[in-house]
Parts: C-alpha cells; sequence; structure tokens
C-alpha cells in the first residue's frame, strides 16, 4: 500500500473518530432519557420504525464504525501478530464489509 | 558497598553481580568504569565523553534509559542496588554494547539529511530566531543522538520498521527550516505505517529525552504537515 493511501487511511480514521464520538453521545443520551421512566421495547420501536431521522443517524453510525475499527484494527494486527502483508488488508476489508452488514441489519429492523 | 547487576553477553546472556563501593558525586558511568577497570576488564561499554555531549554511554538503569555520564548513582540506587542492561530496541553486540547502525539508517530514511537549494555563490539565507517556524527548529535541533527516545518507544518494539522518535524529530527540525528544500520528498519519507502515523502519542521519548526535547510534538507536527499536503494533492 502506496505512503498516500496509508495517510488517507490515517485521516479517515480521525474523520470517523470525530462523527463516532458525537455519535456516541447522541445515542447515549438519548438512550438514557428515553428509558428513564420505565419504557418498554414496543414503546421504543413505535418510535424508531419509519421514522427517517433515526434512520438517517445510525447509518451514519454504523457507516463511521464500518470506517472507524478496521482501521484501528489494522495497527492492531501489525504491532501485536506482526501481520503485514497485504493479506491483512483483505481481511479487514472483510471485516469492514461483516461491520456495515450486521450494523445496517440492526438499523434496518428497528425502521422497517 | 553496593550490588550492582550488570548485563553480561548477547540476548541470550544474562545479569552478573558485582560489589561496588559508593562514594560522593558518583555517576552510573564511574560504577561501570570501576567495574571494567578493577573488578572485571572483559566488560564491553560504550562512552566517549563522560560529560553529556557525546550521547554514546546511554544504558537502561533500573529499567529507564539514560545517560550513564549524567546519571548520579543517590538518584537511581534502589536498597543499594542498580541493574545496568545495554539500550533496549537495538541488537546487542556484547554486554552493555549494542549495534547502532539501525537507529542511524532510519535517519537516512527519513531523509535527515539537510538539502539546501542555494549555492556557495548565492548570499546568506536570513532567517530570524523569533520567526514561528525557527522556534519551532529550536525546540528540537539539540538531539545528539543518544537513543534513549528509541529504546523508550514502544512502538519501536511492536514495529521494527518504525522510524523511531529522534529520526522524526530530526525530519520535522529539516521539514520547518525555511532554507530546506526537499520538503514533500521528506513528508513522503515520514508518513504511514513506518512513519509519524503510527505514533500512539505514549509520549515516553519526551519523558525520557535528556536534552528535554519533545519529539511527540514534532511527530504530531509531522501529522499536520503530512495532512494539509494531502489535502493540497502533493503527497
Amino acid at each position: 500500500m502506496s505512503v498516500k493511501a496509508q495517510t488517507i487511511l490515517w485521516v479517515t480514521q480521525r474523520a470517523s473518530a470525530a462523527v463516532l464520538a458525537l455519535c456516541v453521545t447522541v445515542h447515549l443520551a438519548t438512550m438514557v432519557y428515553a428509558i428513564r421512566g420505565g419504557l418498554s421495547a414496543a414503546e421504543i420501536l413505535s418510535r424508531t420504525k419509519g421514522n427517517a431521522g433515526w434512520l438517517a443517524f445510525y447509518a451514519v453510525f454504523v457507516l463511521a464504525v464500518t470506517v472507524h475499527a478496521p482501521i484501528g484494527l489494522r495497527s492492531v494486527l501489525l504491532e501485536w501478530f506482526g501481520w503485514r502483508s497485504a493479506s491483512r488488508d483483505v481481511f479487514l476489508v472483510g471485516v469492514a464489509m461483516l461491520l456495515g452488514a450486521l450494523g445496517m441489519r440492526a438499523v434496518l429492523g428497528v425502521f422497517l | 558497598m553496593m550490588q550492582v547487576r550488570v548485563w553480561r553477553g548477547k540476548a541470550d546472556g544474562a545479569f552478573q553481580e558485582f560489589e561496588v563501593q559508593r562514594h560522593a558525586s558518583q555517576t552510573v558511568l564511574d560504577v561501570v568504569t570501576h567495574i571494567q577497570r578493577v573488578l572485571d576488564s572483559t566488560l564491553a561499554y560504550r562512552f566517549a565523553c563522560r560529560v553529556g555531549m557525546c550521547g554514546s554511554c546511554a544504558m537502561t538503569v533500573n529499567g529507564v534509559a539514560r545517560w550513564t555520564c549524567r546519571t548520579h548513582v543517590d538518584k537511581v540506587v534502589k536498597k543499594e542496588q542498580i541493574e545496568i542492561a545495554p539500550l533496549r530496541n537495538l541488537p546487542m553486540i556484547r554486554d552493555l554494547v549494542t549495534d547502532m547502525s539501525e537507529f542511524f539508517d532510519k535517519w537516512t530514511k527519513a531523509k535527515g539529511r539537510f538539502e539546501g537549494a542555494r549555492t556557495r555563490s548565492d548570499d546568506f539565507a536570513r532567517v530570524f530566531p523569533d520567526s514561528e517556524d525557527r522556534k519551532l527548529v529550536d525546540a528540537g535541533i539539540e538531539c545528539i543522538g543518544c537513543a534513549v527516545c528509541y529504546s523508550s518507544c514502544d512502538v519501536v518494539s511492536w514495529n521494527p520498521d518504525y522510524l523511531g522518535p529522534a529520526a522524526l524529530n530530526r525530519a520535522w527540525t529539516l521539514v520547518k527550516d525555511e532554507r530546506d528544500s526537499k520538503k514533500i520528498e521528506r513528508l513522503r519519507a515520514v508518513a504511514g505505517d513506518a512513519g509519524c502515523h503510527s505514533c500512539h502519542t505514549h509520549m515516553s521519548c519526551t519523558e525520557r529525552c535528556p536534552k528535554q526535547i519533545s519529539p511527540t510534538a514534532g511527530i504530531a507536527g509531522l501529522k499536520r504537515e503530512v495532512s494539509l499536503a494531502l489535502f493540497r494533492k502533493a503527497l
């Protein structure tokens, strides 16, 4: 992988971290606020189903995780296991796709 | 008297114990020299100036990389015991001597050589000491290449390709030198997995540098400069 590509990965990870900082804060604050009076799962679903705003928010959240986590894992695999060959990047593309698929499945699960 | 454990042999070696008399204002280098001159002449170690100018006597004292010539025994001795080992992250040659080739090769890889654009027929460059860039250069320029930072860096031990704090600090002082003409080439050399982007900002280099330089700050500066070069499509 070229130095330029490695730099793009680094910048992308920092940018996705900034998005995640916002998303995690909103996510946690909403959860704490929503369930403080004892909200049931059915009541939560009634608010999220068909709500395009929450769909967009959690789609961005999942996208940020999909980008952020595999790039971080790339360094972990190098530093802990010495895995530096191109196969590492192929594996991480797989991890990203899995994270994206599982994340969007959960998001659509509470939207549809 | 104090017990001094000194590393002997190569990586598969072991510590050997010596008893050494305590003296006032005694440095760790004095202790090593005493052992080599009086107790065991086969002990290999490296030193030159003895006054903190050359950077050749750095060793691991009680687990911490230090200049032994500028480390008083009083400051590091614990229960009348001291452990002296070679620098970490460098191949051992014998006893307390490490092979520094890799360390200096990485300075070359980081393009740590000044590349000016002027010739001897040009006038002197006028660099103002109070300019922002020159202040940044001055903050990092006093490095004497002792490898204490390199030995203290966890990223170097995890990723042997990592250029390390000293080479990156050197590159930073050149990137900020307005007379230098190879900025983009140098940024390419220090970016990516083996360069500034691998730094975890643990700051062990900054904590241990005997010259009070902060390679961490220089590496952060390189990250900024590389990102700017990327956005300007210059990388």
